[in-house]
């Protein structure tokens, strides 16, 4: 009747600096937000908080303008409330269709936005705790580099994980240059998004660059414009409900057939958000063509390495790169 | 965002409860007050089912992956199975015991029993307390918009065109389309 196989404590923040004074000094303390990453993980005993610290409560709950004329959103902004949120549909409606695109409605309603960043891989090994998996278990081996690993990592990946970030709201917030607002015991400080995840290297239980008992607060959208070419394609197994084989994020400014500025984001195919500022130079300033958009997609999986059952992700993100920045300028 | 420094002389902290010790937890349910003493590890759906012996609500998968365990949380749906029930006290629940009036059924139930919308009937009360939820939200108007706004609610049956047939006739007003 309980959800976890190890016993932990729990206990209530009253504010963002208790929360964090909590969970630096609780043994092994977790955040608790909407719970939908955590209690599921707690019940596959693959998490195992020795003291859960509810923030709930704390006012982060807000999408609010900032002077620079951006949005902050609340880390505890739902993701349904942040996609329907109508600053968020008006200018930076790449974000809202991503997020829809992810989970279910329900679980929509109770996924938070700082937990949507900081949830964990879906790879099969990693959820089963009778295998090996060097990132539940460092040093204890990676099974899926010659196991199933259909829905595994084709970019970045190292010898130790090839697990990919299951994200797809992530995938829209590094396209747009999103910043994360963090509280810790010395005080907050701001992450650039492409900052915040990590590929797995030699060490794949850490996935984020964030310190031991840090809060996230809020998330920062710049005041950029992309909100009249954009995209959001994510190919999955069933049409609704599944998680990313590939997505791809586009945000484009275009004067006429002219691409002026460019952001490319791939989702399912590497451990964090897939950015490559040379691919976005080499299409800036340049006329919309099929061979331009070809290179474009031929540079972004330059390296891409397939594991045997997940090959197929290599052409399948071309060809969607190709489309999602065709749509993104209007031209079908 | 509260700024002052940690450890100042209002700092406030709350009870920190061991593993074993219980909570105590209130919720209206359906309009009836209920107050409970809950372990942490509990789930909302096992207080309902267990606690408060509403056993409407549905088990399917537990890991927030079926939609069997929907329920309205302050008239939104979710997934009562990946809730900790002690993260929400003072919520306004609503199941699928509170949508019928007395000895009449809520409209959208006579729907589904008009145009088979289930065989077994498991996941039936999960989709009804989901599409309650839907339209309130407002933004399923086509039975495309529905089939993907209805997508968190999986049947095994697959009586999927049935469920849409319904919920766009009570959508609609009521009367057989
Ligand atoms: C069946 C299913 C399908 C899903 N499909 C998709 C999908 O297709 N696409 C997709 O993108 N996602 C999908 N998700 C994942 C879902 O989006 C995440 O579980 C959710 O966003 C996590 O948010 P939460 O608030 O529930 O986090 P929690 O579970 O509460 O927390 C997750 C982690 O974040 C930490 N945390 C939470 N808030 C903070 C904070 N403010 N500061 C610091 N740490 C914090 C917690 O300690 C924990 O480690 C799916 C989930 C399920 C169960
Ligand atoms: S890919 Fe990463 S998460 Fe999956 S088994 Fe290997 S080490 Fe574990
Ligand atoms: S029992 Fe909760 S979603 Fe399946
Ligand atoms: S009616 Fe049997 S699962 Fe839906």
């Amino acid at each position: 009747m309980e959800v976890a196989v190890t016993k932990f404590s729990f206990t209530k923040a009253t504010d963002a600096n208790d929360a964090v004074l909590k969970a630096s000094s609780l043994t092994n303390a977790a955040f608790i937000a909407g719970g939908t990453n955590l209690v599921d993980l707690m019940k596959e005993n693959v998490a195992r908080p020795g003291a859960l610290v509810d923030i709930n409560q704390l006012p982060l709950h807000t999408i609010t303008e900032t002077e620079e004329g951006g949005l902050m959103i609340g880390a505890l902004v739902t993701n349904a409330a942040t996609a329907y949120n109508p600053l968020v549909e008006k200018h930076y409606p790449l974000l809202s269709k991503a997020i829809l695109a992810g989970a279910s409605p329900q679980l929509r309603n109770m996924a938070t936005a700082g937990g949507n960043l900081l949830q964990r891989t879906r790879c099969y090994y990693f959820y089963d705790t009778a295998t090996a998996c060097n990132k539940r278990n460092p040093g204890s081996g990676c099974p899926a580099i010659n196991g199933f690993n259909r829905m595994h990592a084709i970019l970045g990946a190292s010898e130790a994980c090839i697990a990919v970030h299951p994200s797809d709201m992530c995938i829209a917030l590094a396209a747009l240059n999103a910043r994360i607002h963090v509280l810790g015991t010395g005080g907050t400080r701001t992450i650039g998004f492409n900052g915040f995840h990590r590929l797995p290297a030699e060490t794949p239980e850490a996935e984020n660059n964030l310190q031991p008992g840090e809060l996230i607060t809020a998330i920062e959208l710049p005041a950029e414009d992309f909100s009249s070419h954009y995209q959001y394609i994510k190919v999955r197994d069933r049409s609704s409900y599944a998680f990313a084989l590939v997505s791809v994020a586009v945000a484009l400014q275009m004067d006429g057939n002219i691409i002026k500025e460019a952001r490319l984001a791939l989702g399912g195919v590497a451990h964090k958000p897939w950015r490559n500022p040379v691919v976005e130079e080499h299409l800036r300033n340049q006329q919309i063509s099929a061979p331009l958009l070809q290179d474009a997609a031929e540079m972004m999986l330059a390296g891409a390495r397939g594991y045997g059952h997940n090959n197929f992700k290599i052409e399948l993100a071309k060809r969607v790169i190709i489309r999602a920045i065709n749509e993104a300028a209007g031209i079908l | 965002m509260s700024q002052h420094t940690i450890g100042n002389s209002n700092y406030n902290s709350q009870q920190l409860y061991d593993a074993d010790e219980t909570i105590p937890v209130g919720f209206t349910v359906n309009g009836t007050h209920h107050t409970l003493q809950l372990t942490a590890a509990t789930t909302l759906l096992d207080a309902l089912r267990e606690y408060m012996h509403l056993t409407g609500t549905k088990k399917g998968c537990d890991h927030g992956q079926c939609g069997a365990c929907t329920v309205l949380l302050n008239g939104k749906r979710v997934n009562a199975c990946l809730i900790l029930a002690v993260t929400k006290d003072g919520a306004d629940i609503t199941t699928i015991e509170g949508i019928a009036t007395a000895d009449m059924l809520h409209p959208l139930q006579a729907a589904f029993i008009e145009h088979d919308a289930f065989q077994c009937g498991y996941c039936t009360p999960g989709q009804i307390c989901s599409a309650l939820g839907m339209l309130q939200e407002g933004r399923a108007n086509t039975a495309e918009e529905i089939r993907e706004l209805m997508s968190g609610n999986l049947c095994r049956c697959g009586a999927y065109t049935n469920i849409v047939d319904a919920i766009l006739q009570y959508k609609n007003g009521g009367g057989r389309d």
